[in-house]
């Protein structure tokens, strides 16, 4: 159990009587890649700005390693870095100069600074272009020097939202990298994003948020047994007859998890790849095995699974 | 809040904007010292006593006076250094990222203002200091203390006045979400104050205090008295009677109606005022100019503090 970087209770923002945010718990760890899911408008970036003491919450509260962004904004702000969707910058300064010019509005002593801006540059694979003005950057450039940006006061936490709209998939996976190599210089992530693919293959938890409820919270693992009945992969066998015999022994099978009969299939819960010995079991036991097929959860099923409830 | 000022400082000076204002200011300041030149022999008889002063005032027969370049010009310039203020961040993206760094929210418009008043400050003082320089060596009369003074007081305020356009561009930067909007609405503002509103107060004067074909004294200065407080809504007339009163101390009063007066009366008063007695004439107008800046500069304050960054 790491220590809790954000805390919200019954968070609640209502905007001219539109609730965008209704009573949201939301638990985040040290060191966790978050992935805050959820469809367009449904309450993400309110959250955040919420978190960053930005927008004042209607109701509830919020701590953010152990402070309240409404009351103690600046430091909130210290410690926490924000890069917004469509970040913008400075678009007549260069890299450098943006950069530089957030130091000091983080009053970080100069001393430092020059090398840190060099060495973050690196890091984004900016350095060539360091000392060109932003305006010549391409979308996926400005958001690598808005990680970048962000990482200048060596944040506790980052939020990240939707840093990887609008980007091609090389940028995409360059960001990717970015947010990985920042989680483990122990950087706790909170990270919005429509990539779910992306998300899957990074985020440690992941929340959705449907219409400003939270309708899911938890580890991918977890989230993913409940839409395939418990285990990582779904069979789903097409038989000539399911009969309760038939079912009972294939749960007998090594490795089942559990077993649904739905129609004239059987829908198979287990989290290894058994279409073999399913298939043995089915033909053992006198049954014809008509078809198979088989499913790993993604988080897409799950995102599906989740916004369509809320 | 010094982070923003030296940010925006170093914007302002590198801008193209800067240069282009600067070149204005620079153009009308020759002009005013050829203008000058031409005619200032004509205007100074041996008992001139502000000789100084009036290289500043004097217009020529196709060219107007500095004061007037510099009444038109400041404007301009207040309203090109305010008008994108606030928008322009919230369009490019920068103000969310801005907000998210460990500062107050009010250095942002705090900070930006100021390094638009410095802007405007070092441009006018310049400008001034050009024109007296060159006067200076050119009619080889030093100023008075005096007229050093009046100068100074000069000088702060068209800074004022200058304020003002800033904080009133600034205003419409906060609530307007276009940069293109927020300038349109400034000069909107400008040319209705500038040319409309000296119209708009003569017809009301007339409706109201009708001139005959021969009118009495009476019936004009009731007219000229309407005109003068109707006029003096208009911020842009406020500037110009403190800018008379100030750098032509002959003019005894500001008011329309005494003027009037006096040109009925053969004994026209012809002691130019002492500055004391001058500061003292332009005070309310000084006053209001400084109300009417902190009013625009505290509305946009409030609003953009309380405003809610939302996600859009």
């Amino acid at each position: 159990m790491g220590q809790v970087v954000v805390e919200t209770n019954n968070l609640t923002k209502t905007y001219d009587g539109f609730t965008a945010v209704d009573g949201l718990n939301l638990r985040i760890e040290e060191g966790e890649i978050f992935g805050f899911l959820g469809p367009n408008g449904a309450g993400k970036t309110t959250t955040i700005l919420m978190l960053l003491g930005l927008t004042e919450p209607s109701s509830g509260t919020a701590q953010v390693c152990g402070h309240n962004p409404t009351r103690e904004p600046l430091k909130v702000k210290r410690i926490v870095g924000y890069l917004p969707e469509r970040v913008g910058f400075y678009e007549d300064l260069t890299a450098r100069q943006n950069l530089r010019y957030t130091a000091e509005l983080n009053n970080l002593p100069k001393e430092e600074v020059e090398q840190k801006i060099t060495d973050l540059l690196a890091t984004v694979g900016l350095s060539e272009v360091a000392d060109q003005q932003v305006s010549t950057f391409s979308r996926g450039m400005k958001q690598r020097l808005g990680i970048a940006d962000i990482q200048i006061k060596e944040p506790k936490l980052a939020f990240l939202d939707e840093p990887t709209t609008g980007i091609d998939p090389e940028g995409i996976d360059e960001i990717i990298k970015l947010i990985v190599s920042m989680a483990k210089r122990k950087v706790t992530v909170i990270f919005c994003s429509h990539q779910l693919h992306q998300v899957q293959k990074i985020c440690t938890r992941v929340g959705i948020l449907a219409k400003g409820h939270l309708v899911a919270d938890g580890s991918i693992d977890r989230l993913g047994g409940k839409t395939t009945g418990g285990g990582r992969y779904r069979i789903e066998a097409e038989v000539a007859q399911a009969s309760p015999e038939l079912v009972t022994s294939i749960q007998r099978v090594n490795g089942v998890l559990a077993v649904e009969p739905s129609g004239n299939s059987l829908l198979i819960s287990c989290d290894k790849d058994l279409r073999g010995q399913i298939a043995k079991a089915i033909v053992d036991s006198d049954s014809l095995l008509v078809g198979m097929k088989i499913e790993e959860y993604s988080l897409e099923r799950i995102y599906k699974k989740y916004s369509r409830e809320a | 809040m010094y982070a923003v000022f030296r940010k925006e400082l170093a914007d302002h000076l590198a801008s193209r904007r800067f240069a282009i204002l600067f070149m204005l200011v620079f153009l009308a300041a020759i002009l005013a010292i050829y203008v000058a030149i031409q005619s200032i022999r004509s205007v100074v008889t041996p008992t001139t006593e502000f000789v100084f002063l009036k290289m500043f005032t004097t217009s020529g027969e196709t060219l107007p006076s500095f004061p007037f370049f510099i009444s038109l010009f400041i404007p301009i310039i207040g309203i090109a250094l305010g008008f994108d203020t606030i928008n322009t961040e919230r369009a490019s993206g920068n103000l969310s990222r801005l907000l998210s760094q460990p500062i107050y929210r009010d250095s942002v418009i705090n900070g930006k203002f100021l390094a638009g008043l410095a802007v405007m400050s070092t441009m006018i003082v310049t400008v001034i200091a050009i024109v007296a320089g060159l006067g200076l060596r050119i009619i080889g009369v030093p100023p008075s203390s005096e007229e050093t003074l009046r100068l100074i007081v000069f000088a702060i305020v068209t800074i004022v006045y200058g304020a003002f356009w800033m904080a009133l561009a600034a205003l419409f930067s906060v609530f307007f979400n276009r940069a293109a909007t927020s300038m349109l609405a400034s000069i909107a503002l400008w040319i209705f104050f500038f040319f409309f509103m000296s119209m708009i107060a003569g017809a009301i004067a007339n409706v109201q205090a009708p001139l005959g074909s021969s009118p009495t004294a009476e019936e004009m200065i009731r007219n000229y008295g309407i005109q003068g407080t109707l006029g003096r809504i208009s911020p842009c007339t406020l500037y110009g009677e403190a800018t008379t009163a100030l750098l032509t101390p002959e003019l005894g009063s500001l008011n329309a109606a005494l003027m009037v007066l006096s040109t009925f009366t053969s004994g026209r008063m012809v002691t130019p005022l002492p500055f004391n007695q001058s500061l003292l004439l332009i005070w309310p107008q000084v006053v209001s100019l400084v109300a009417l800046a902190a009013i625009c500069f505290g509305v946009s304050y409030v609003k953009f503090m309380t405003e809610e960054i939302r996600s859009i």
